[in-house]
């Protein structure tokens, strides 16, 4: 048992570190730090400046481009990341689609799509969600016909992160509708500028329109776009849910995001002293600190298991839902720091640069839409009560 | 960074845990206990012999371990077994009487037994909150809930030589014979089976080959390894109660199913797995700064000491209801775990008093 760093890890946190100070822009920094929405642009812009390094894509290999870095770099370099308020990145081309490709796409596919993935030419986004398949995942519609060379699809996506934004999907579509609800599923890859894609942003409960709805009327799909065979698109979808599980804790996010709200309760006051010295307050943010001091050195036992090799089990369902509770609860207390300053609504401030006027003192304007935005964590990804039942059954087995 | 134990930790890990399953049942055990005899001189002497008592103290003091990730092997697999066997109070007392050697040999093989009297009846949770006096030589006043206490050859008593009630100045340690005159002892079972004791002392005659170095600081440090070492006694009788409530899930039948087949039993059972993982790391955490400095270790400390309690609730409370009935009887072991991971609560500072020391550690 030895819960420091070796020195090779402590060298590699302390280059992460300096290259952050170096190369992370100030502008996008402070709209991270103040919980401002990120342009096209603005993440466009950091995944250059990562890429340029060769630390777009931390999983994956050298040969490809990547930094191939082992979990538990990977997880300091997201420790380090978050610390510096740096701008996420997107995780749909990168750390979903990318792996799918490399485990069962074919060699032309991966010459065709990986490189556009870090230079930029390509913004993906994941055709999964439907109206009637949410958890239920296994339940999608979308229907694509085999007809020569080509499929035509029809059906419609939705919570489509970003995908207004996109150039491409990647889909579960239904090639077998007589199969077994698994069995019948393929996985697909659709140009959004196909004739017959249609995408209407949904306007969520803060204000943004993060997700969108995804029409597909009749549109031809080339058959080489399939992804490994046809209907077993199944399998890739779970093997991508790994890969989306793997960070799922979150914490780096959770210790930026309580260095924020201690900051923000010790410079107000509540019956002239600072709230953090209010009893009630004070008693829920050391609950939740304590909380992620304890679930930061869980995530580093899974993490160091997957360092070995360790495929994560019940485990990632484990992290999924304590560190979603976790940051849950952070949000809620941003909420509650700000206090009345968190009643108006200040679109203008959220989508703009830094001279956008702001009633209220700093996160004033975020904490309410942020408090709103990430109720999405312990439903998307598998709800956290199918985490639950996950978890329940991988260890009793019934 | 490395999560797996040293292959010493894992042998010595491995011994005790195959001496328990052999030789430590729940029928007799549950036995000794209802006979109101405080523990089994056998087992004990058995733990001593394998060097259990030895891997709790440094090898400085004639020990093989004594470390954070010494005490924490030792006492979860303590905990999973339901030991109620006196190995705490080397823990509480042993960096206290360092310098006793004869003294310290003598715990190491299970011959004398050192209790650690610091709670008085006003002070609630606080160590510094002490009116036990030393007044020229003479030892006067009352501690109550010394674990061990009419079993032990000596005691670490927590007196005041100087200053007011709550004063961590003036704090001083003294080695008490429990033969001596003007020590009374009355003891008692406590709920889980442990054996508790007041004692009082009436102008106990104190010269200087009493006092045992060290005053508040150090005696903050030892109660800061008697902490590591009940939470991961509570860890191990989680885990026990934990593996007993899957196994009751998988058999216990209603409606024509096992119930572990129903959703609402599922995630809460759910939850439970996913605290338990949090208390052992918690656990990790205190072990893992044991050694560091005092506002680190303290942190560390009520941290710890408060998510163990916030979860061992959780656990006896959801293992109980889902068991039903039985889960209540004396007979069957979950009882007897509940009793014990709830009692740990209320030693050395429940949940509020850590919540509320955490604030203030993290404040200053």
């Amino acid at each position: 048992m030895d819960l420091s760093y070796t020195d090779e890890e402590q060298a590699f946190r302390a280059e992460v570190r300096d290259w952050l100070a170096e190369t992370l822009p100030r502008d996008l920094s402070e709209k991270v730090r103040l919980g401002k929405r990120m342009s096209k642009q603005d993440v466009e812009h950091w995944h250059r400046l990562l890429n340029a390094k060769g630390w777009l894509a931390p999983n994956w290999p050298k040969k490809y481009g990547g930094a191939e870095w082992n979990a538990v770099q990977r997880q300091i370099f997201e420790e380090e990341a978050c610390l510096a308020h740096a701008p996420r990145t997107l995780p749909f081309g990168l750390s979903m689609l990318a792996p799918v490709l490399m485990a069962f796409g074919s060699e032309e596919q991966r010459q065709r799509f990986l490189p556009g993935l870090l230079d930029g030419t390509n913004w993906w986004c994941q055709g999964y969600s439907e109206p009637g398949a949410g958890s239920d995942l296994a339940a999608v519609k979308t229907r694509a016909v085999r007809e020569g060379d080509e499929y035509v699809v029809n059906g419609q996506k939705t919570w489509t992160t970003l995908g207004q934004h996109a150039d491409w999907i990647f889909c579960l579509v239904r090639t077998d509708p007589d199969a077994k609800k698994q069995e019948g599923i393929s996985f697909l890859l659709i140009d959004m500028t196909s004739p017959g894609v249609t995408v209407r942003p949904i306007v969520l409960i803060d204000g943004e329109a993060e997700v969108n709805e995804v029409f597909f009327d009749n549109v031809r799909v080339p058959a080489e776009n399939l992804v490994g065979e046809e209907n077993k698109g199944w399998t890739y979808a779970k093997y991508l849910l790994t890969h989306e599980r793997t960070n799922i804790a979150g914490v780096g996010f959770s210790t930026a995001a309580l260095d924020t709200v201690k900051h923000v309760a010790q410079n107000v006051k509540s019956g002239g002293k600072p709230l953090t010295e209010n009893p009630h307050f004070a008693a829920r943010l050391a609950q939740v600190e304590i909380d992620l001091m304890a679930m930061a050195t869980t995530n580093l036992r899974v993490v160091s298991a997957a360092a070995k090799g360790e495929a994560p089990g019940a485990e990632s369902s484990m992290l999924k839902v304590k560190g979603t509770v976790i940051r849950q609860e952070l949000t809620s207390l941003l909420r509650r720091a700000v206090g009345p300053d968190a009643l108006p609504f200040q679109p203008d401030y959220l989508e703009g640069g830094d001279n956008a006027e702001m009633m209220g003192p700093e996160h004033a304007a975020t904490a309410g839409p942020s408090y709103f935005n990430m109720r999405k964590l312990s439903i998307f990804g598998g709800s956290n009560e199918v985490q639950r039942t996950i978890i329940t059954k991988a260890i009793i087995g019934l | 960074m490395d999560f797996n134990l040293t292959e010493e930790r894992r042998m010595l890990q491995d011994t005790l845990s195959r001496f328990l399953a052999d030789k430590y049942d729940h029928d007799s055990r549950r036995k000794g206990i209802a006979s109101g005899r405080p523990f089994d001189p056998d087992i004990y002497a058995g733990l001593a012999e394998l060097g259990v008592l030895g891997a709790l103290f440094t090898e400085d003091q004639g020990g093989f371990g004594g470390m954070g990730f010494d005490l924490s092997v030792v006492f979860e697999e303590l905990g999973r077994a339901g030991v109620i066997e006196p190995l705490l109070p080397a823990v509480l007392t042993g960096s206290l009487i360092a310098d006793r050697t004869d003294l310290v040999e003598e715990v190491i093989a299970g011959e004398s037994i050192v209790a650690l009297a610091c709670t008085e009846s006003q002070a609630r949770y606080d160590l510094d909150n002490v009116e036990t006096s030393v007044v020229d030589g003479k030892l006067n006043g009352t501690k109550v809930h010394v674990l061990n206490g009419a079993q032990a050859s000596s005691l670490v008593v927590v007196a005041r030589e100087s200053g007011k009630t709550t004063d961590q100045d003036g704090i001083a340690l003294f080695l008490v014979p429990t033969d001596a005159k003007g020590v009374t002892i009355v003891d008692y079972t406590n709920n889980d089976g442990t054996s508790g004791a007041t004692v009082t002392f009436v102008d106990v005659a104190l010269d200087e080959t009493n006092r045992l170095p060290g005053g508040y600081a150090a005696l903050e440090a030892a109660v800061a390894r008697g902490v590591l070492a009940l939470s991961a006694e509570a860890l191990g009788a989680m885990e026990t109660a934990k593996a007993l409530t899957i196994e009751y899930l998988k058999e216990r039948k209603q409606f024509g199913v096992p119930i572990g087949k129903f959703q609402a039993l599922q995630h809460r059972m759910a939850d439970v797995l996913i605290e338990v993982e949090q208390a052992r790391s918690a656990v990790i955490n205190l072990a893992g700064h044991l050694e560091a400095d005092r506002t680190t270790r303290e942190r560390n400390v009520s941290a710890t000491k408060n998510l163990i309690g916030r979860v061992g609730a959780q656990v006896v409370e959801e293992s109980v209801q889902m068991h039903g009935g039985i889960g209540m009887t004396d007979e069957y072991a979950l009882s007897h775990f509940t009793r014990r991971i709830t009692m740990i609560d209320h030693w050395f500072g429940d949940v509020d008093h850590h919540l509320a020391r955490f604030i203030a550690l993290s404040a200053a």
